[in-house]
């Protein structure tokens, strides 16, 4: 294990990208950035070592998936220094936390949450329980941290903290929220290249297809009660609809669900069209003479042939394109309280935040339509009838007086 | 329709009673009005405020019900609500046809009878079940996050929104029903000062009398 990521504190410890997680021994230019990294000065590193801050956990966590806010929309290195608008509790002139103030370690165990099994099997207040090793905003607040009676007290046991709390994610750096392998492969003059979009991202990149980037995304909400579930290469998919890779699990249902908030990335993969599964692609050349590494030779056929060789599974020879869907909890960028979801971003007729979430009744989104209609037909009614005879005792009393 | 008749006042509501008409008229139409913009009908004074003033207003008038009903009981007055089909139906005819022909209404109004069998009908029926039922809704609304989970809200609420529009069609007859009196304010005025003119040939009590308010 390499101690140094976490525990160093110059920020200098910089790793050589494509060095398998080893930082350069000399002086070394990574062609794709152009841009050169230097050796770490160990001496001044090995002698900065300390508890783990931001910067040290970010070194991996803001750049998940190989670039910053690639993965997470609420992990990325505007989190490295936020101020208290961007995150209440990691905010400089907030509370200034650092990540272990949440995640807390004992023997190196960092809490937090392992796929398949829920962290939050119950969501308990540190004061039920001292000895909950996952801390959730319930251990700090308590399930009721709101003015008595206020009526947010009500919602949390349906709707999770974050789902009011964090009404936006990316609000300093942009996340990707899509991306397009299947327009990749086009050049210009006979050559790769790179488009940027108006934040300086690539829009679109010979090697990858095209790429969205977003900033302030408003959150897409589902039940969850700690678990995503996760598609393997073995499972069969539907190429008619999109395919979930990775999904909350959790239902109305489910006493241990609540309703959060989560970044949903689109994507459009290459999968099998024969045996009807996903496929792993050889991307990356490991050799002058590679001839099927899709980012040298651009031929899907050939490297996905290649890929799925290397893991010992099946590929027809025939692909195309799907449709995928992945998410990602949202959890930081917790924003002050006068930033909070209002009431009527739920609550609304219609495109509300919690539209696509049925089976649930919210005050001002659902109705009967039916008795809706007749209620209002009777009282229009009445008022036509309370009209006609009006002017009827009107009209007679006219007639009488002449 | 009065012509050429001679009425006279008559004392007809008391302090207690026109204080609670005019108190319950005010808090439903509150909450009328803010429960429609819960509903999600418009928007007008915001979801979180509608929100708090419909429960403060609900909950007053449960509390506020509870005494009126003792009140009832122990004066004797839930007597004015006991249905009668006596005369119903030439009240019936008097809305339909004999208003328009200047004919007096059949059932005169009288302290011990302030309500024609019509009214009673409709009071009764508002009173004894819309009412009730809108504040058992109403109140199970409120308690929801106490019930066991999987209670129906969506249920109770379409009860309660459907309730909610039988009340307006009523407010509707009923605010329209004011302008059928002796003249076009004559009952409302009779509701706010507690004396209302009636016809001469009612037969009035000696407390009814003016200088004799109780
Ligand atoms: C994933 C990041 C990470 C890595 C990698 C890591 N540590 Fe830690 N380490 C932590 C955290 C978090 C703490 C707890 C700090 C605190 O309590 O604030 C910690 C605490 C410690 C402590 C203090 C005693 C304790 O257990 O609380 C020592 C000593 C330590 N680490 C040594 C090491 C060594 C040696 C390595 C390499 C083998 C290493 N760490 C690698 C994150 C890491
Ligand atoms: C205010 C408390 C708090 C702070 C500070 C905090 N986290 Fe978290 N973090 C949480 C909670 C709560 C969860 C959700 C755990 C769960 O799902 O049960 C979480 C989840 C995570 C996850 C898992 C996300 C996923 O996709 O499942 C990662 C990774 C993470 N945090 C990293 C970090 C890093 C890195 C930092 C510092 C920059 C940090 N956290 C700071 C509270 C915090
Ligand atoms: C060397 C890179 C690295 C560093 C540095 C690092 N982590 Fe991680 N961390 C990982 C990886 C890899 C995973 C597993 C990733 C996954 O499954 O998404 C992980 C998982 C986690 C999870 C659980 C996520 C989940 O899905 O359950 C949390 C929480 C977390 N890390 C917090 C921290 C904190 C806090 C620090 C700083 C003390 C830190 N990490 C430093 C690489 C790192
Ligand atoms: C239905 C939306 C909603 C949910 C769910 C929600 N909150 Fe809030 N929260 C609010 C609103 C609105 C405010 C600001 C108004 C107020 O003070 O009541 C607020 C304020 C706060 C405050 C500041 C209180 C103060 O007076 O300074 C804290 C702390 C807080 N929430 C924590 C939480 C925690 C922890 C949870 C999860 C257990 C949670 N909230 C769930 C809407 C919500
Ligand atoms: C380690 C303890 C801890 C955890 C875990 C934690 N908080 Fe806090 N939180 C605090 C403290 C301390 C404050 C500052 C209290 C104050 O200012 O009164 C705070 C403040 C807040 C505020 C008020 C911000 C404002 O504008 O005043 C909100 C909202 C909030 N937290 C929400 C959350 C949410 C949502 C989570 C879960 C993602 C969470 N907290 C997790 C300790 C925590
Ligand atoms: C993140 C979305 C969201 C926000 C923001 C939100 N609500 Fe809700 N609300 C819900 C959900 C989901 C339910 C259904 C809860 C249930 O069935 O227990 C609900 C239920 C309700 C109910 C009916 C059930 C009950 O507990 O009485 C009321 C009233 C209500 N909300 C008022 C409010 C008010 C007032 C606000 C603003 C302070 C607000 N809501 C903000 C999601 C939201
Ligand atoms: C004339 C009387 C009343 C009328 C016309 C009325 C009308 C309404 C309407 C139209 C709604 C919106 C329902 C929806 O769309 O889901 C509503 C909600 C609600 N009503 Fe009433 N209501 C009345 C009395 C009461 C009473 C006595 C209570 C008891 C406290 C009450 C408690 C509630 C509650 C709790 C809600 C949900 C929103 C909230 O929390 O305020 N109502 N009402």
């Amino acid at each position: 294990m390499d101690c140094l990521v976490c525990h160093e504190s110059t920020g200098t410890y910089k790793k050589f990208p494509t060095g398998a997680g080893h930082p350069a021994s000399e002086p070394t230019v990574f062609p794709d950035e152009n841009k050169t990294y230097y050796p770490p000065d160990w001496n001044k590193v090995a002698q900065s070592v300390q508890r783990p801050g931001r910067e040290n956990c970010g070194t991996c966590h803001f750049y998940g998936g190989g670039g910053d806010g690639v993965k997470h929309g609420d992990l990325d290195s505007s989190m490295t220094h936020p101020d208290k608008h961007l995150d209440v509790h990691m905010g400089k002139d907030g509370q200034n936390f650092s990540c272990t103030r949440c995640h807390s370690t004992s023997l190196h165990h960092i809490a937090g949450r392992v796929y398949q099994t829920p962290a939050v099997k119950e969501v308990k207040s540190l004061i039920e329980d001292d000895l909950t090793s996952k801390i959730t905003c319930v251990s700090c607040h308590s399930k009721t941290p709101h003015r008595q009676n206020a009526k947010a007290n009500d919602h949390t046991d349906k709707v999770a903290c974050q789902s009011c709390h964090i009404p936006t994610f990316a609000r300093i750096n942009p996340t990707k929220m899509s991306w397009d392998w299947s327009t990749a492969g086009r050049k210009k003059d006979g050559k790769p290249f790179v488009d940027k979009d108006e934040f300086g991202k690539p829009a679109y990149a010979t090697k990858k297809g095209d790429m969205r980037w977003e900033k302030n995304v408003v959150p897409s909400y589902f039940w969850y009660n700690g678990s995503i579930e996760h598609l393997t290469l073995n499972d069969v998919i539907d190429p008619l609809k999109e395919v979930w890779i990775s999904r909350p699990a959790g239902s109305i249902d489910d006493p241990n669900a609540l309703i959060y908030p989560f970044k949903v990335h689109w994507g459009k993969i290459p999968y099998d069209k024969v045996n009807k599964k996903l496929v792993v692609p050889h991307l990356f050349p490991n050799s002058k003479t590679d001839t099927t590494a899709y980012w040298k030779v651009f031929d899907w056929n050939a490297a996905i042939g290649y890929g799925q060789e290397y893991l010992g599974l099946a590929y027809s020879g025939e692909y195309d394109f799907v449709e995928s869907l992945y998410v990602f909890p949202t959890t930081h960028m917790v924003a002050p309280k006068e930033n909070v979801v209002n009431c009527t971003e739920c609550h609304i007729r219609e495109k509300g935040r919690l539209a696509a979430l049925g089976q649930i009744y919210l005050p001002g989104r659902d109705r009967s339509l039916l008795f809706d209609r007749i209620g209002w037909l009777a009282v229009l009614a009445a008022l036509a009838g309370v009209c006609l005879h009006g002017l009827g005792r009107i009209f007679v009393k006219k007639n009488r007086e002449e | 329709m009065a012509e050429g008749k001679k009425t006279q006042k008559i004392y007809l509501y008391t302090r207690f009673e026109r204080f609670w008409h005019w108190i319950q008229a005010l808090m439903i139409g509150g909450l009328l009005i803010t429960g429609f913009e819960i509903h999600g009908t418009y928007t007008l004074i915001g979801f979180e405020k509608a929100v708090k003033i419909h429960n403060y207003v609900g909950l007053t008038w449960l509390i506020m019900f509870a005494f009126f009903v003792f009140w009832l009981f122990t004066t004797g007055e839930w007597k004015q609500y006991i249905p009668t089909t006596k005369k119903l139906i030439s009240v019936i005819q008097y809305y339909v046809w004999g208003i328009f022909k200047g004919k007096p209404h059949p059932v005169k109004k009288s302290a011990d009878s302030k309500h024609n069998p019509l009214q009673r009908l409709a009071y009764l029926g508002i009173s004894a079940v819309l009412l009730p039922t809108q504040m058992a809704t109403g109140l199970l609304f409120y308690l929801y996050n106490m019930m066991p989970q999987g209670f129906p809200l969506s249920l109770l609420a379409i009860l309660h929104t459907f309730i909610a529009l039988l009340l307006l069609n009523f407010l509707v007859i009923h605010i329209y029903m004011t302008t059928t009196g002796h003249s076009f304010f004559s009952h409302i005025t009779g509701m706010i000062t507690g004396w209302e003119e009636v016809y001469e040939n009612t037969q009035i009590e000696e407390w009814e009398m003016p200088g004799k308010k109780p």
